[in-house]
């Protein structure tokens, strides 16, 4: 190991040399077979370190984790902890945006449930039964604060009705009519089918569509006042 | 894949993978404390995380660092900006639970000036066929120090300068670290 080569031959294969130096260095790895030789076996040991394979997890630690987050009804974390937190609190266009991102995501979700995974499948999940997956694309504070969203805009609608032609009240209420039969059918659907993309982007979509539809009306209700 | 030199793997950072638009729905949503979002992201990423921790922190107590790592994940999902992966926020994350938990253990101090003379002595000892080890065990033999640079440059593709900067070192001394955990590796493995 006297070989003032030898402590660089890690940073010659990184490609890490200065381009004089890796010149040397090669020049003297043409006469030297002992640094040619370590050369191959450090390269092997990062092959061999590039090629490592994941294993499984044996156990499902998901339960402790459950219980120390506060999702299995034993909560750990402190009042303080837990006001740092972002208060769940949607604007309609972070409503709209998350319908967005839902319905972005849509297609890529559906094709990663499709694709065949070399994933290990957990085959003894203990979820509790209060964290089963569940049917809905908003949890339920998001869908709180979206059903708020919609009965503030069908109010502030309804205040604003009689300045809208009786065409354009027709067309909005055929529209939001069939927007709600989209929504309804898409959460009976992913009550079957609760981890169905599809379905998942199809439900953040229709409610978004409705937002906007609502939203559209207001402002155009307003304008005519 | 992004590709560094001599064909290391680079961590998965493209925003375009259809994994980081799948994660951003659920980060959104666990970060409001939908706890069932959240653990759709645990199961997506624990197989990662645990074998990060098994090779940097060793098998022991590695079901309870993992743990920790998420628990960890979960107070700070507030804080993601979604500036990166979550994948590799996660990542970063789980690397500073483990150095809490070297910490914690007492085994930080000197762990890089102590393991230099311990790997120079070792990768003298070439194996005997007879003795010679898989690379995981293999890894568990190494000082501390020396393992958590080389599994965070040839395990899972950092660079030096990012390696540096998470466990508070210098580029070089990386550099020589790494170096010396290969040295050492090449004598044991089979």
């Amino acid at each position: 190991m006297t070989d003032q080569w030898m402590d660089r031959l890690s940073e010659y294969l990184d490609g890490d040399l200065a381009p004089a130096e890796r010149v040397a260095l090669e020049t003297h790895l043409a006469a030297c077979p002992t640094c040619q030789a370590t050369v191959a076996e450090l390269r092997s040991v990062v092959t061999r370190a590039h090629a490592l394979v994941d294993r499984p997890v044996a156990n499902d630690l998901w339960g402790g984790i459950a219980t120390r987050i506060g999702a299995a009804g034993t909560p750990v974390i402190d009042l303080n902890t837990r006001r740092v937190r972002r208060r769940f609190s949607l604007s309609l266009t972070q409503l709209a945006a998350a319908a967005v991102l839902f319905l972005a995501v849509g297609a890529g979700a559906s094709a990663i449930a499709m694709r065949p995974t070399t994933e290990p499948v957990p085959t003894a999940v203990a979820t509790s039964p209060a964290l089963r997956v569940i049917p809905v694309g908003l949890p339920t504070k998001a869908e709180q604060s979206y059903d708020t969203a919609v009965r503030d805009l069908e109010q502030a609608l309804d205040a604003g009705r009689s300045r809208l032609s009786p065409k354009t009240v027709a067309v909005l209420e055929r529209n939001l009519a069939r927007i709600d039969v989209a929504i309804e059918e898409a959460r009976v659907a992913l009550k079957a089918d609760p981890a169905n993309a599809y379905l998942n982007a199809h439900l953040a979509n229709s409610m978004q569509q409705k937002l906007a539809l609502l939203q559209q009306a207001t402002t155009i209700a307003n304008a005519a006042s | 894949m992004q590709t560094l030199a001599l064909g290391v793997p680079a961590l998965s950072r493209d925003r375009s993978e259809p994994r980081y638009a799948a994660d951003a729905v659920e980060v959104t949503l666990a970060a409001s404390g939908d706890a069932q979002a959240f653990e759709r992201l645990y199961r997506r990423h624990v197989t990662r995380i645990h074998n990060l921790v098994r090779r940097m922190h060793g098998p022991d107590d590695s079901d309870e660092v993992t743990q920790d790592v998420f628990v960890r994940a979960w107070e700070k999902l507030g804080t993601f900006r979604g500036e990166s992966a979550f994948s590799t926020w996660l990542h970063r994350l789980a690397v500073n639970v483990i150095l809490t938990h070297r910490e914690a253990r007492g085994k930080r101090r000197n762990r890089f000036s102590d393991s230099e003379q311990l790997l120079t002595s070792a990768a003298a000892r070439r194996t005997t066929p007879e003795a010679a080890m898989d690379l995981e065990n293999a890894l568990s033999k190494l000082p501390d120090g020396a393992r958590e640079v080389f599994v965070l440059h040839d395990v899972e593709g950092y660079r030096h300068e990012e390696i540096a900067d998470m466990l508070g070192l210098a580029t070089g001394t990386s550099k020589s670290q790494l170096h010396h955990a290969r040295m050492a590796l090449r004598a044991w493995l089979d």
